[in-house]
């Protein structure tokens, strides 16, 4: 058995003695809900040595984190249960895969002190008299916030375990995304939550925006209003909300945007994005140098991690892909089918959909999608002054094509292009329950993709498990149909 | 000596097993309840098509397992049921280009090319209506065998709709039509007709394109063929047995393998 470092010293119910590994039936969960979220039935055996010193080495970098988690006002019980069955999920979905790059190894150690490590930089930073601002979404001009000196980090809102608890405030039938964090709010499960001085939200759906009202009682929250158009007076209008963004930001950090620091601010964004593009560029290669499902948690993190270190851990990640490539070697055999992604996002914990494809056999190769593609693509120009530099952060989300514009030809150019770059065999739809904007594109998408003979899938889900059996069984088929 | 295919069908209500010879004739099938272990009535099932036929387990050369059991049978293969459904049915009908399959918990519509591979499929969401599920349940709430409906639905004189898609809310609604005093004809027809509508919506969205063949453990219910040919205006091909052309699907891809 391997222990997953990280998170000694946690208990649960779910875990009487030490987290065991989740049996395939999950009866070591004993009715955990989220362990019933997040643990797949996969079956990737390999328990190498180097898994095992890898593992052993973090051991003894563990520290207590639950004094860290009391002073932030969290539930430590039902945060424990939210935790526990991670160790086994990760271990099963993500650790015991072979052939996975040396480099994964720092992220993988991010997922397991997911809540303590990146969270005790971030109350350190406060102390030092510092903000944090959290968001859910790629419009969020988030060079702002780092030019200030402050933290921007992505919200948790990927689990179903905090959506009955959402349920108290808001209506069954609204996005799991919504719902999942908004729960992790009203429940204290989230520690990236507790220390944030501001959550800044957008109007990219009508979920969200009233969501916000609901929200706003239990943690301050700024919202800024995108247009649904992209005409010259949207783009100005747009601009004008960056302005107020940045005046709002001045003003709550008490430090003055400047030339200096914003172009610092901009440099550190776009090196985290080019380094994404970078690695998303290495899985033109076939075979595919790396897994799908280790790309979509290195994109979850991008929104938690420290930017500089971040970047500089995937450009490490890209220098061992290279050789990959330049010795072609691959994670999977060169004939299986090469799968792109487009849809709703899928945040972090979510991995059902990507593990569920390369478990029947094929690869992801890329992800159109606010946790792929849309977050990374366009960088901020550079520009000679601060208003320059104002004007170039409201433009690069504009080139950004979410659902939520119309209209949104420039999505079906997107995941054409890339489907076309990637070299991929078959695309498939994922969107979210409930969200209107993806689920009503889906025809769209599908009426264009089948013009070009591209075979689609579509797939609706939620972050709930339930649904695995019928999941599974519509991937597999569609991979055959590939064959 | 003469090998043998296996083909296993490991679905959510039943489980189905076909063994086929080397040039792909049925040699025998079975159906049985899947119950708590769908494996373990698949190995029975086995067994008692074996001995029927005076054969030993060493005469099978391979085995492909489908259906929502398939990760807990021990196959050779394991192939999605979509991929078997296109397989058998091509088999025996080659002209067609469409099939509606209604199983226990899932509708699919598959549309087939020639040689029967699949080129694109649609299945009902994670819900009942439309299945065999669905059926079960208003016929319970009846107090009727699933055997009866389709006799019983073909007398009606007035369709009864059911209007709700939701199992729960269907079978409300059925034992409210029961307290108003309806006849059981009537509403087992309005039965049918929602499985119906629930199923054409699933036909439009791949399409229509004849032949169309029925299968699955619905097809066998006279009274939804019926609703059906009358929903899609289209008159649909039922095999003799169309519960088990999924497992037989199977057996075929098994013998592929190795020829």
């Amino acid at each position: 058995m391997i222990k997953f470092p990280g998170f000694r010293g946690y208990r649960c119910a779910c875990y009487p003695v030490e987290p065991a590994r989740p049996s395939p039936r999950n009866a070591g969960f004993r009715g955990c809900r989220y362990a019933r979220d997040t643990v797949m039935f996969l079956s990737f055996t390999d328990t190498d040595a180097v898994l095992r010193n890898r593992v052993k080495s973090w051991e003894d970098e563990s520290v207590d984190n639950r004094e860290l988690w009391a002073s932030l006002g969290m539930d430590l019980g039902k945060h424990d249960e939210f935790l526990a069955p991670l160790p086994g999920a990760y271990t099963n979905l993500f650790l015991e895969r072979s052939r996975r790059p040396r480099a994964m190894s720092y992220f993988d150690a991010v997922v397991g002190d997911i809540h303590g490590i990146r969270v005790k930089e971030l109350v350190a930073a406060k102390e030092n008299g510092h903000k944090v601002f959290a968001t859910f979404c790629v419009y969020v001009p988030e060079e702002i916030i780092v030019a200030a000196g402050s933290a921007c980090i992505g919200l948790c809102a990927g689990a179903q375990y905090t959506v009955p608890a959402a349920e108290k405030v808001l209506p069954r039938n609204l996005c799991p995304l919504i719902k999942s964090a908004m729960g992790f709010k009203l429940e204290r499960i989230c520690p990236y939550f507790q220390v944030a001085d501001w959550v800044i939200g957008e109007t990219t759906c009508d979920g969200k925006k009233k969501a916000w009202e609901i929200l706003n009682d239990y943690v301050p929250t700024y919202v800024m209003e995108l247009p649904q158009k992209k005409r010259v007076q949207d783009n100005a209008f747009w601009e004008e909300e960056v302005r107020e963004f940045a005046a709002f930001v001045e003003k709550e950090t008490e430090v003055k945007l400047t030339k200096d620091n914003l172009a610092e601010g901009i440099a550190k964004i776009n090196r985290k994005r080019a380094a994404l593009k970078r690695l998303a560029a290495l899985r033109q290669a076939s075979p595919a140098p790396i897994h799908g499902l280790d790309v979509l948690v290195i994109n979850q993190l991008a929104f938690f991690d420290d930017p500089e270190r971040f970047a500089s851990r995937v450009e490490l990640l890209c220098t061992e892909l290279e050789e990959r490539v330049a010795q072609n070697e691959g994670v999977a055999p060169p004939e299986a089918p090469r799968i792109l992604i487009t849809g709703t996002p899928q945040p972090i914990p979510f991995w059902k959909i990507h593990a569920l494809i390369e478990q029947a056999g094929g690869v992801v190769v890329g992800e159109e999608t606010c946790t792929g593609e849309r977050y990374y693509r366009d960088l901020t120009e550079p520009a000679s002054n601060k208003d320059g530099m104002l004007v170039n952060i409201a433009r690069r989300p504009l080139n950004v094509n979410c659902a939520c514009f119309t209209p949104n030809a420039g999505r079906v150019k997107d995941i054409l292009s890339l489907a076309d770059n990637l070299r991929v065999d078959g695309v498939i739809d994922f969107t979210l329950q409930f969200c209107q904007p993806y689920g009503v594109e889906s025809h769209t998408v599908a009426k264009e993709l089948e013009k070009r003979e591209i075979p689609h899938l579509r797939l609706e889900s939620d972050f709930s498990e339930e649904d695995q059996g019928q999941l599974k069984t519509r991937i597999e088929a569609f991979l055959e149909m590939l064959k | 000596m003469e090998r043998y295919f296996l083909g296993v069908d490991i679905g959510s209500l039943t489980t189905k097993v076909v063994l086929v010879d080397g040039q792909g004739g049925i040699l025998a099938w079975a159906v049985g309840r899947s119950g708590y272990s769908g494996r373990d009535v698949a190995q029975r099932l086995t067994g008692e098509v074996l001995s029927d036929k005076g054969l030993q387990a060493e005469f099978i050369q391979t085995t492909v397992a489908t259906g929502y059991g398939r990760v807990t049978y021990p196959a050779d293969r394991e192939v999605s049921e979509i991929t078997c459904q296109a397989k058998g049915i091509a088999h025996f009908f080659p002209e067609a280009r469409t099939v509606i399959d209604i199983g226990g918990q899932d509708s699919k519509v598959i549309k087939l090319l020639p040689g029967g591979k699949v080129s694109d499929f649609a299945m009902n969401d994670k819900c009942a209506a439309g299945t065999g599920r669905f059926l079960e349940v208003m016929a319970g709430a009846l107090e009727i065998s699933l055997e009866e409906v389709g006799e019983l639905a073909a007398k009606a004189e007035e369709h009864r709709a059911i209007s709700s898609f939701c199992t729960v809310f269907a079978e409300s609604e059925v034992i409210s039509h029961v307290s108003a005093g309806a006849r059981k004809a009537d509403i087992l027809a309005g039965v049918c007709d929602s499985v119906a509508a629930r199923v054409a919506a699933l036909v439009e969205r791949v399409g229509l394109e004849p032949e169309v063949v029925f299968t699955g453990g619905v097809a066998k219910n006279s009274g939804v063929v019926m609703a059906l040919n009358h929903e899609l205006g289209y008159q649909l091909v039922v095999p003799d047995n169309p519960q088990i052309t999924a497992a037989l699907g199977a057996a075929l891809l098994a013998r592929g393998t190795n020829l």
